[in-house]
């Protein structure tokens, strides 16, 4: 064996460790999300969740491409962004139960787990609320010069927000590292996006010079490429991009919205979620390439499966936060 | 006569002090806003600061309130001390979002993880002809929303002090200038201080009444008080300086003493600061009080441009004496 032949095995080994950590993350958001609905169903859960199932390429794509300190921003549809970004279930799991040992200490919930440890500046439930944290945030890596970059997910229904156009116009004025990620799952809430939103959106980027591009928000590994070449991008001081992912979400707006067809088909779901489905894109795609073996996969997704039962009873077990905390944490 | 003599400062230039050693003391200080750096504000506040800390920490912005109060949350989030500049106080309504649902929120949502300490500076006060969209007093709307403090300095010594602490505080403060109020001269001492927030000032003592007089105010009750002396009547005069937090104690001990309150500030008399501290003299000293606690503020109207109209939306020394007297003859 040759020492090139030797060296570009290592490489591809490391392509297979890092692709098939990939394939864990997409497949945790994924069995994540089921137990939500579960604990919805168990009527475990206070309030609702918007879920992510259906997206979990994007905020895997993206968060692959980011450094462990670099931010991002989520939304009210965020357990994809905060798990890919390293936040771990079990706390995650304590915080939709409004329980003390969540991120927030079970103040936030749902839509607004933070996590200063991974760079998570918070899930937003105003929408579009956060492309002035973003922004501010890659303002922020600018000035101190640290090379950070900033992330700011965001839903289509997001662009009917002025807010989202002056924070563009300030991030390529001042060529601030941030990188504008659009989910676009076709629906704001229970309307068609194309109701909502005239015109063309990469446009909207491109009007203020920003780079804009999109992508096929169902393959992780074109995501990760794409986002990875804008997030380089950025590091390097050349500017702000506008990023929009085409994806689709496969339950309802939230998980009480069970009754569907008055807004959209069961065809467009099934042909969703059995042509266009990211995890099994994937997986179909490691299998091909021999990355993976059938037997392996199904370990995998039986390991996931466990942690995350654990990981609901030890937030089902955890205690509430005691009354006095109410009125602590208002100020610093 | 003081042995030195006191050095004097226009409020503008106690303001412009305050952030200068700042941003000496403290480099991740920057100033962001519509026409801060070369213009140095309309009002000229911030003329020369651009030429000491440079355009990278002097910083114009488009005319984006929400987006560079929004970028500002953002900043004071990771690592940067913004003090951002709303021209007008009217104009608050665009950062609404950004500073109720956003700046206010983060600590508390985030279980204490995150913090926001920035600063926005903006005006208040009717007065310059302006009319409806360039004079109100809106600090009312942000003392209501816990997570946010609210400073309303009345001096050129309060501003100076008041805003070194704004800016090393670790929650978003909002400071409201009364833009009448810039060329008011007042001893501003040479030294280093600063003052905390929640803690209010007397401003002048005295026996038969309480005025609670905050911001602009503070020049009005100080002159109504003068004509009651005049009349015989001894009138206190207590600045809070900040709506929240609220020096409570101050406010009601001194009620408690002279049994009779008026509460004066330049924003709606109605569902405002003046209707909060009424309240709270109401639950302090309600078994003190030999009268009604009187709340004294703009009349309940856009501000009218047409000079002789405005004039009447303000109280002023002589409708403050007139209701003072009033209160003190019932008893
Ligand atoms: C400012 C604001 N307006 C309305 C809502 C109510 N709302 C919550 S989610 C949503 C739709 C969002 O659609 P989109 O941004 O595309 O995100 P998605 O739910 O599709 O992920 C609406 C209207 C809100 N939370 N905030």
């Amino acid at each position: 064996m040759t020492i090139a032949a030797g060296s570009s095995e290592t490489q591809t080994a490391l392509g297979v460790q890092q692709w098939m950590g990939m394939y864990r993350q997409m497949l945790s958001i994924r069995l994540f999300e089921e137990q939500v609905n579960e604990l919805y169903k168990r009527a475990l859960m206070p309030g609702l969740a918007h879920l992510y199932s259906g997206e979990e390429a994007v905020a895997v794509g993206i968060c692959e491409a980011l450094r462990g300190d670099d931010y991002i921003t989520s939304t009210h549809r965020g357990h994809g962004h905060c798990l890919a970004k390293g936040a771990t279930p079990d706390r995650m799991f304590a915080e939709l139960l409004g329980k003390e040992a969540g991120y927030c200490r079970g103040k936030g919930g749902s839509m607004h787990i933070a996590d200063p440890k991974t760079g998570n500046l918070g899930a937003n439930a105003i929408v579009g609320g956060s492309a002035g944290i973003a922004t501010g945030a890659a303002f922020s890596a600018k000035q101190l010069k640290t090379g950070q970059v900033a992330v700011c997910f965001f839903g289509e229904g997001a662009l009917g927000q002025g807010l989202f156009y002056e924070v563009m116009n300030l991030a390529q004025l001042w060529k601030l590292p941030v990188i504008y990620v659009c989910e676009n799952n076709l629906y704001n809430e229970y309307t068609h996006y194309t109701e909502t939103t005239a015109g063309d959106i990469l446009a909207r980027g491109t009007a203020f010079g920003l780079h804009a591009e999109s992508v096929d928000g169902q393959d992780v590994r074109a995501v990760h490429a794409t986002a990875a070449r804008l997030v380089e991008r950025a590091r390097r001081g050349e500017g702000p991009a506008l990023l929009m992912c085409k994806t689709y979400r496969y339950t309802g707006h939230h998980v009480g919205d069970i009754s569907r067809e008055y807004y959209r088909s069961k065809q467009e779901e099934q042909h969703w979620m059995g042509e266009r489905d990211p995890i099994k894109l994937f997986a179909g795609w490691l299998l091909e390439q021999k990355h993976a073996e059938k037997a392996q996969l199904e370990g995998i997704y039986a390991e996931i499966e466990t942690q995350m039962k654990k990981a609901v009873e030890f937030a089902v077990a955890a205690p509430y936060p005691g009354l006095d905390q109410v009125e602590q944490d208002i100020y610093a | 006569m003081p042995e030195a003599a006191v050095r004097e400062l226009t409020f503008a230039q106690a303001i412009k002090e305050a952030l200068a050693e700042e941003m000496r003391r403290d480099p991740k200080v920057c100033i962001l806003g519509e026409d801060v750096a070369e213009a140095g504000t309309p009002f000229k506040v911030l003329s020369g600061l651009v030429e000491e800390f440079g355009t990278e920490r002097v910083i114009d912005t488009p005319i984006s309130e929400a987006g560079f109060t929004g970028l500002a949350v953002g900043a004071a989030m990771t690592g940067v001390r913004p003090v951002v500049d709303i021209m007008f106080g009217d104009f608050i309504t665009l950062t609404m979002d950004q500073m109720v649902n956003q700046a206010a929120k983060v600590h508390y949502m985030s279980g204490g993880t995150w913090k926001v300490p920035m600063v926005m500076r903006t005006t208040l006060g009717a007065a310059r002809r302006s009319a409806a969209q360039h004079s109100q007093s809106l600090h009312a709307w942000f003392s209501h929303v816990p997570g946010l403090k609210v400073v309303l300095p009345s001096t050129p010594y309060d501003a100076k002090g008041l805003l070194k602490t704004a800016i090393r505080d670790e929650n978003p403060v909002v400071f409201f200038e009364d833009k009448m109020m810039y060329k008011l001269k007042g001893p501003v001492p040479a030294e280093e201080y600063t003052i905390p927030l929640g803690l209010a000032d007397v401003k002048r003592v005295g026996r038969d009444i309480t005025l609670v007089a905050t911001s602009s105010m503070v020049q009005v009750a100080l002159g109504a008080a003068k004509l009651l002396e005049e009349a015989g009547i001894s009138a206190e005069v207590v600045d809070p300086r900040t709506t929240w937090p609220l020096d409570e104690k101050t406010i009601v001990e001194s009620v408690k003493k002279t049994s009779r309150a008026i509460v004066m500030d330049e924003g709606y008399g109605r569902y405002g600061v003046a209707a909060e501290i009424a309240a709270v003299i109401a639950e302090g000293a309600f078994y003190q009080l030999d009268g009604p606690v009187k709340r004294m503020g703009a009349m309940h109207v856009p501000i009218p441009f047409s000079p002789p109209l405005e004039d009447a939306t303000l109280p002023t020394d002589r409708t403050v004496f007139e209701a003072a007297r009033a209160l003190c003859s019932r008893s």
